[in-house]
């Protein structure tokens, strides 16, 4: 027997009625006020430190080119202003951060030094694995930062874990889980969402949309290609925001976060942004022009935009400029570090398999 | 100082190319992110991308040319305030001189004497228990349960999740109870999702609890096996050691009954491969408790690997506070001279009957149990070898690439000059296990089978 169709309710609710505004209630927040009011030295420390990964990762690209850094190598090039927007409004203390293959930046973002991380990538003793893990396999327990994972899809599963970890232990912190637009269509994210919302778990989900899921277009991939949707079939919020804006995403960062540490769920977050660079060092390209590159390079800048900024509140294109002297240098100093420390001793071939002796 | 541009590899198995293109001329000024010329490989055309900012100075690879080794300097970028003439060709290179453990030769082998395998512990042994103690005639199912609730009241960290563990007190009831008693926060129902809360399981260890995730069946496990082996096993190791994960992925494995192929593998072998995992298989009700409390507090992660059919089988347990056991220790159950069949899980219990049954024939062989399959205890099978000089495993499973494959492959490696006959293996028929009653009991591993592989290594066939 068919089931008779529901009759649509027809009295007007006020939105903390209606159940199903919930859904909509975040990014009607964002949509009133995009921009957060940042201070001259937030926006110079953000300018700073997206400043610091583009400089960075094109230090990497180019040991890459000189064969210093081997097997695979995501670059973040022009997703900078996600991981400085999202990950500053976060409580350091509390909260867990879990991501990807494509995780420099993430790193970076928390101030860990850049020395320890460029000789993970070129696998030196140094490294922040000791150089057993190359430049997917990162982390820092220390700062709360979970990796650092190869397996496309399965950091959203383990940062519900991390969430749940935050809730069982009542400790007040949120995990905040990147994924891409590629990962967005692994079956595991959304066991994770259906869970996350059922338990009511403490953890953003991000779609770091850049586009391209390797080589494929999003279109090519997607049957929904508004990423921040897909987390409506578990009631879980979405929020569409400007990843190229590091302002726009702070804000949102601020009105997700607050929703998720009041108990009440997950958020799912898109995050649109542009990888300037290959998929992994070795990408040939051909899937889109030279010229859609160069027109969000040239339009869309995360850097240039926030220096745009600065620059119209007062801050002289001199002191710009010396700053990323500084980080020429800091980037220069890593670089040689990772290039002149020592690759880990042969003895330490069967450390780390095992914690315990048996 | 003028920066040498060096033709990059653009691949991790690039040694030459051609540079099909220059987009940037002598004098043109450069920023970082411009793209300078387009190279070729046998596989794409890619494009290099200036890091640094000047003024290209000297081009010294013109356009066009093919076989551009990697490295080779292809021209020269004037830096700020610097005279764009005077960047002419560079120095000849220093060679990197070959320092070992220094570090400037990129993937030099480590010679073998550098390698230090990590001892296993030798002095370890089952906690005794003192003569007069009592024993209480036990389930496997109870035991396990036991063992998990004892943990519980421990340590507020443990928890179990899974499927039906917790309101309906668990598909084959192991855990009957603890939700009474432990409450909805620390045993959790989770959805049909094996994949999802096997991850979840694993990054509440990652976020420092200890949690206990059921599978209604290991081979549901198959949708999760990527969190037990690339997140739950490797992430110590990828992580310099920094990340631990101790979770248990415990749950029924092997064949039960009449439940055809996809619910009747034994995963054993697939585990016990994985570096990084301690792999469990117990028989008896005391060791099902005994290595589940130690597996709980073990920080590594744990494939606990129970069977469905010893559940309801019961034995002695003894009634010691805390009886933990040592992980990678077998036990031998029955002592003889004669000949050493090695097992575990159910096949012990086949081991047994067989050994009685042969007793009978003045043949008296000696029964080990595994215990743990990962690390496998090679100095109990060996000690047993240099005794009896036979050996047999009994194993229920495929026999390809199987515990028995590795049991072979140890004694012929290190116990060869104690073999008086060909070591040989009793597993289940290389077939996905049939449905009918007749093909399923055709398939399975049985007593005589084992009875008649002994009396073949004995020569007394």
């Amino acid at each position: 027997m068919a089931k008779a169709p529901r009759s649509k309710k027809t009295a007007t609710k006020s939105p903390a009625e209606d159940t199903d505004f919930i859904l909509h209630s975040l990014q009607d927040r964002l949509e009133k006020d995009r921009q957060f009011k940042a201070s001259k030295e937030q926006m110079l420390h953000f300018y700073e430190q997206m400043l610091l990964i583009r400089r960075f990762e094109e230090r990497a690209g180019q040991l890459y080119g000189l064969g210093l850094i081997g097997g695979f190598c995501h670059l973040y090039i022009g997703q900078e202003a996600v991981a400085i927007g999202l990950q500053s409004a976060l409580d350091g203390d509390k909260d867990s951060v879990i991501t990807g293959y494509r995780d420099h930046g993430h790193m970076l973002a928390y101030g860990i030094d850049p020395k320890v991380i460029m000789a993970e990538l070129t696998g030196r003793e140094a490294g922040i694995s000791k150089g057993k893990g190359g430049s997917m396999h990162m982390f820092s327990t220390e700062h709360k930062f979970y990796g650092g994972h190869g397996i496309v899809g399965a950091q959203v599963a383990l940062g519900g874990g991390l969430a749940l970890a935050h809730q069982y232990n009542n400790d007040g912190g949120l995990c905040l889980a990147y994924f891409g637009d590629g990962a967005a269509n692994q079956g595991q994210v959304y066991e994770t969402m259906n869970m996350a919302a059922l338990w009511k778990l403490p953890i953003v989900f991000v779609v770091e949309n850049n586009q391209y899921a390797m080589g494929t277009a999003v279109g090519r991939s997607s049957a929904e290609t508004e990423f921040h949707r897909r987390g409506t079939a578990f009631r879980i919020p979405g929020m569409d925001v400007n990843g190229m804006d590091v302002l726009e995403v702070r804000q949102a960062a601020e009105i997700a976060f607050a929703h998720v540490r009041e108990g009440k769920g997950p958020v799912l977050m898109e995050c649109n942004t542009y990888r300037y660079r290959g998929h992994s060092m070795s990408d040939p390209a051909k899937y889109r022009t030279r010229e859609e590159v160069q027109d969000v390079r040239e339009h869309k800048d995360p850097i240039e935009g926030i220096k745009k900024l600065l620059i119209e509140n007062g801050s002289s294109e001199d002191d710009l400029k010396a700053i990323d002297k500084d980080i020429r240098k800091t980037v220069t100093e890593a670089a040689d570090f990772a290039e002149n420390s020592p690759e880990p001793e042969a003895s330490e071939l069967y450390t780390d398999v095992l914690v315990g002796e048996y | 100082m003028a920066i040498e541009l060096k033709m990059p590899a653009l691949s991790p198995t690039m040694e030459e190319g051609t540079l099909a293109k220059w987009l940037k001329s002598e004098g043109d000024e450069i920023v970082a992110g411009d793209i300078i010329a387009e190279i070729e490989t046998d596989k794409a055309t890619m494009e290099f991308e200036a890091v640094d900012e000047g003024t290209l100075g000297k081009i010294l690879v013109e356009e066009g040319t093919e076989g551009v080794k990697v490295g080779t300097v292809i021209a020269m970028i004037a830096g700020e305030g610097e005279d764009v003439s005077a960047t002419e060709a560079p120095d000849e290179p220093v060679p990197v001189e070959d320092t070992p453990g220094e570090g400037k030769d990129v993937g030099r082998e480590p010679s073998e004497a550098e390698i230090t395998k990590p001892a296993r512990k030798t002095d370890v042994k089952d906690p005794e228990v003192p003569e007069g103690t009592s024993f209480t005639s036990t389930s496997v199912r109870e035991a396990l349960r036991d063992g998990m609730a004892e943990e519980m009241r421990k340590d507020e960290r443990v928890f179990v999740m899974g499927e039906e563990v917790a309101q309906y007190q668990g598909a084959y009831k192991v855990t009957q109870g603890l939700l009474d008693e432990f409450g909805p926060k620390r045993v959790i129902d989770t959805p049909i999702t094996e994949y999802g809360f096997a991850g979840i399981g694993t990054g509440a260890a990652m976020g420092g609890l200890r949690p206990i995730v059921e599978f209604m069946t290991f081979n549901f496990a198959m949708q999760a096996i990527d969190h037990i082996i690339n997140s739950a096993a490797k992430t110590n190791y990828m992580s310099g050691g920094q990340m631990r994960c101790p979770v248990v992925f415990r749950g029924p494995n092997g064949a039960a009954s009449r439940v055809g192929a996809q619910h009747s593998q034994n995963y054993g072998p697939w585990y016990a491969s994985v570096p990084g995992l301690i792999v469990i298989a117990p028989y008896d009700a005391a060791d099902a408790k005994g290595l589940m409390k130690a597996a709980i507090r073990c920080e590594d992660p744990v494939v606990f690997l129970e069977n469905e059919l010893v559940y309801g089988r019961s034995f002695d347990v003894p009634d010691i506070e805390d009886y933990v056991l040592p992980i990678g220790k077998a036990r031998i159950m029955r002592e003889g001279s004669d000949v050493t069949i090695v097992a575990y899980s159910i096949a012990v219990g086949l081991a047994l009957e067989a050994a009685e049954e042969l007793a009978g024939e003045g043949i008296e062989a000696e029964v080990i149990d595994l215990r743990t399959l990962r690390p496998l205890d090679k100095d109990a099978i060996l000690t047993s070898l240099a005794k009896t000089n036979r050996l047999v495993i009994a194993e229920e499973g495929w026999p390809t690439c199987s515990i028995s494959s590795e049991v072979i492959a140890i004694c012929m490696e290190e116990g060869f000059d104690h073999l008086d006959a060909p070591v040989t293996r009793v597993c289940d028929e290389d077939v996905p296990l049939p449905y009918a009653a007749n093909l399923e009991k055709l398939a399975l591993i049985d007593t005589p089978r084992i009875v008649a592989a002994v009396k073949k290594v004995c020569y007394r066939d």
